[in-house]
């Protein structure tokens, strides 16, 4: 990463936090309630922005990994890495958010029958294995190829989660976004786009961050080795 | 629980997460100006060493 690319860092963590800021204040004061669900329908406007980035997080990653493996530069391989880290970590957000919000809409904390959760449940811990098989390899090529095809698997698994809900015949999981455009108010739907938008920029910023420190460490220990 | 209760804790697990990982890239920014001090030191100790071998027999280090 270079520095200037570095010295964007700033600017895009202030323009995050305050879309985010301005998301949270439109969510809550802006965005009407919803006429069945009440207030607890204002958990969508987290929940589904979030689920978005993980796919979002993991749709970067394969693209990564499909660089590393045409381009054949490492460069790649810790980039398509950190993407995957902040993919799983959105992803478990979206699974914590949809249970709390399962709890209050169904009663339920989670339902095996819905092929929407399971299919997301299977996605994440699909990008959790990623992990064991890659800190089971040694650091080097072999790792970096082996992760790669890996993480470009698991990115078929995205459009598959994301229509399932559209799929599946018998569901209580909403679909909000159907082919007649979305199903809610023009402001509702400004609110959700805000969110998205903040939650997206947020995990960029974080992928950024997490890239930035993981290039400083790498580049210390290089230094070490030349000056040790 | 309340909805209302529900929701301030969708976001709340939301915020704390956040929180989390900005309290772990601020210890990872420790550890990484703990090592780059160390190794500045290591680096000066060097060019020290460099320059006390370089000066004429007889001659204090730092007046070369």
């Amino acid at each position: 990463m270079s520095t200037s690319s570095i010295r964007t860092l700033p600017g895009l963590a202030a323009l995050a936090a305050g879309l985010m800021g301005f998301a949270l204040f439109l969510a809550f004061f802006v965005a009407p309630e919803a006429a069945i669900e009440g207030v607890r329908q204002r958990i969508f406007y987290i929940h589904v922005p979030i689920a978005l980035t993980a796919y979002f997080c993991f749709g970067l990653g394969a693209w990564k990994a499909l660089l590393l493996l045409w381009r054949g530069d490492e460069r790649y391989d810790l980039e398509s890495y950190v993407a995957i880290h902040q993919g799983t970590i959105f992803g478990a957000l979206t699974l914590i958010t949809g249970s709390i919000w399962a709890r209050t809409s169904w009663g339920v904390w989670w339902a095996w029958d819905e092929d929407q959760l399971v299919l997301f449940l299977v996605l994440f811990l699909f990008y959790c294995a990623y992990f064991m098989l890659r800190f089971s390899l040694e650091e080097g090529p072999r790792r970096a190829r082996s992760s790669a095809v890996y993480g470009l698997f698991g990115v078929v698994l995205i459009p598959v989660s994301f229509l399932a809900v559209r799929l599946a015949e018998n569901l209580i999981h909403p679909t909000v976004f159907t082919r007649d455009g979305p199903q809610m108010t023009g402001v509702m739907f400004a609110t959700f786009c805000i969110a998205w938008a903040a939650l997206t920029l947020l995990a960029y910023v974080l992928y950024r961050v997490e890239l930035a420190g993981k290039r400083i460490d790498a580049n210390l220990r290089e230094l070490r080795e030349v000056l040790g | 629980m309340t909805a209302g209760q529900y929701v301030a804790a969708a976001y709340g697990v939301v915020f704390v997460f956040v929180l989390v990982y900005v309290a772990i890239i601020a210890a990872k920014l420790v550890r990484l100006q703990r090592e780059t001090t160390e190794l500045l030191a290591l680096a000066r100790g060097r060019e020290a060493a460099v320059r006390r071998d370089a000066a004429p027999p007889g001659e204090a280090p730092g007046e070369a």
